[in-house]
């Protein structure tokens, strides 16, 4: 690695000095072509355009235990850091986050038909969704390169996470954003200090418009031209599941796709702790990793089911999952082999199946997710009707996000009775919340 | 005039030029103007960009901002006033 400079900042850090807070991160690798770069600013592979990762040195953990390494930490995002490429300790500091719930949900998980169901709540992380790992991640990586402001392309969450990184970061942020998005997933980006480029087009016309401004303006755009790093930080919803069940994981993952980048980072840290071997498995025995994308932008499940090695993008992604509109995934190709792999499925619910599983969640478990929590509850339903999940199986689902952000998924849709009276009544009869059929979901499980 | 611009990751065989102006591109298709661009920066610059006669799978190219995937790839009419973008498909997410 060589000693290069971060840049722009008052006091300059060397790579091997970052190195020295105990990260193994050793360098970029090619996914396409195996091209090795060093731990820099750079958005695709200088000789193929092919996506780079973060490759690791795992010797220094090999013949340790978890709980040997990992003891006397703080909880949350940067107990992990040998399994993450190095950030200052200054940086880590600004951004301290999680970790999310992880708890279980006997009642969804009689009526989505599994033995065992576990809630992974990242929509509990304070900008609302799991952006908050990537994006604080990446913003503390761009603090230490020296970058004058951060920014990203999103569909909503990862702008609100980004301002609300940059803002905790010192640095100002620039959010772009395709046209139309929901007030309500805008709004924590404007309250957090963010600034908000709204595109006239689809999320990939948002990437493409904010691509062309980041290598002008030196901008590290998170997802971008910090994304090898980015994703990394997404692991960590992995290792914390694994530290919870004490290396003991359910069997099936459910994880929504946009992108691929978070089924992708949960394969990669399943083999970074197998490959430690924290986590005593053949990757024949890893987690199942089950994908779930909304009728109406699949193109990672359509692959997926028609067994073709080819992702098709979607010009014009439609659905109620705003979050999982993206029609060409960047890590697309990496989900669908990690789904293979590990023995998986993928599927696209339809609207009607996403909306019935985030009602169910709600009545069932107290949860209220986003849509793309709702896909992969959706999906496991879906499954385990086909027969490709056992009912005896157990299962943890990804929410990544949280319901209060999405609300014209309701727009008129029957929600149960809303009465208005005069502030004289007197002789209100309520009705029986049961009776309704909006209802009925919940109560015909016996449990509300 | 053809306006092009190219991603960070082109600069190595773009010598840093980051847009480029052609105000005598005539009419043609894309695969036309990337012969012309592999005339100016050397082969290396096709190589980046293609594979087997076809766009490599993570090289977006757009054409007034409309993705080639979603046109005719290669075949995609460019012509004078066009805008093509170059830009590596690793965003997302």
């Amino acid at each position: 690695m060589g000693a290069r400079k971060a840049k722009g900042r008052k006091s300059e850090i060397t790579l091997e000095e970052l190195a020295d807070e105990g990260s193994l991160a050793a360098a970029l690798t090619c996914e396409e072509c195996s091209t090795l770069f060093p731990l820099d600013a750079r958005t695709a592979c200088d000789r193929c355009f092919g996506p780079l990762s973060v490759v690791y040195g795992h010797g220094p953990l090999r013949g340790t235990s978890p709980d040997e390494v990992l003891a006397g930490r703080a909880p949350g995002l940067w107990r992990y850091l040998e399994l993450l490429p190095p950030v200052s300790p200054a940086s880590r500091e600004r951004v301290p986050l999680g970790p999310s719930p992880l708890r279980p949900a006997p009642r969804l998980a009689r009526a989505l038909g599994l033995r065992e169901l576990w809630l992974k709540e990242d929509l509990a992380l304070p900008s609302g969704s799991f952006k908050d790992r990537p994006a604080g991640f990446a913003v503390a990586y761009a603090r230490d390169l020296g970058y004058p402001a951060v920014g990203c392309a999103s569909t909503g969450n990862l702008a609100a996470a980004t301002a609300r990184a940059a803002t905790l970061s010192g640095l100002p942020a620039w959010t772009f954003v395709p046209a139309g998005l929901p007030e309500a997933k805008l709004l924590p980006v404007r309250i957090f200090g963010g600034g908000i480029v709204e595109v006239e087009g689809t999320y990939d016309d948002a990437n493409r418009v904010a691509q062309v401004l980041a290598d002008e303006d030196r901008l590290g755009l998170v997802n971008i031209n910090l994304r090898p790093y980015y994703v990394e930080a997404s692991k960590t919803l992995a290792f914390e599941i694994l530290e919870e069940r004490h290396w003991d994981p359910p069997a099936v993952w459910g994880i929504p796709l946009g992108s691929g980048a978070l089924l992708s980072a949960t394969f990669r840290a399943l083999m970074q702790v197998q490959d430690i071997g924290w986590l005593d498995s053949s990757e024949e025995e890893l987690p199942r990793l089950v994908g779930s994308q909304p009728e109406g932008c699949a193109p990672i499940a359509e692959a997926f089911r028609k067994g073709s090695e080819e992702i098709v993008p979607v010009a014009h992604p439609e659905t109620i999952a705003e979050s999982l509109a993206i029609g060409n995934p960047a890590s697309g190709y990496d989900a669908l082999g990690a789904i293979r792999k590990t023995g998986g499925a993928a599927d696209a619910p339809t609207a009607d199946e996403v909306r019935w599983a985030l009602r169910e969640a709600a009545r069932l478990e107290g949860v209220w997710s986003e849509p793309a929590g709702g896909t992969v509850l959706a999906t496991f339903k879906r499954l385990v009707d086909q027969g490709t999940l056992d009912r005896s199986d157990s299962a943890v689902a990804f929410l990544t996000g949280a319901g209060w952000k999405t609300p014209p998924v309701w727009e008129g849709q029957d929600l149960g009775p809303r009465l208005r009276v005069s502030a004289r009544e007197r002789s209100l009869t309520l009705p029986d919340l049961a009776a309704f059929p909006s209802l009925a979901g919940a109560a015909a499980h016996g449990e509300v | 005039m053809v306006h092009v611009f190219f991603s960070g990751a082109l600069k190595a065989v773009t010598n840093g030029v980051a847009r480029l102006e052609l105000p005598d591109f005539a009419e043609g298709d894309l695969d036309t103007l990337l012969r012309s661009l592999a005339g100016r920066f050397g082969p290396s610059f096709s190589d980046r960009l293609t594979e087997d006669g076809h766009l490599r799978r993570y090289v977006n190219v757009f054409v007034n901002g409309e993705d080639v995937r979603f046109a005719r790839g290669l075949q995609t009419p460019v012509g004078p006033a066009d805008s093509v973008d170059f830009i590596p498909a690793v965003a997302g997410g």
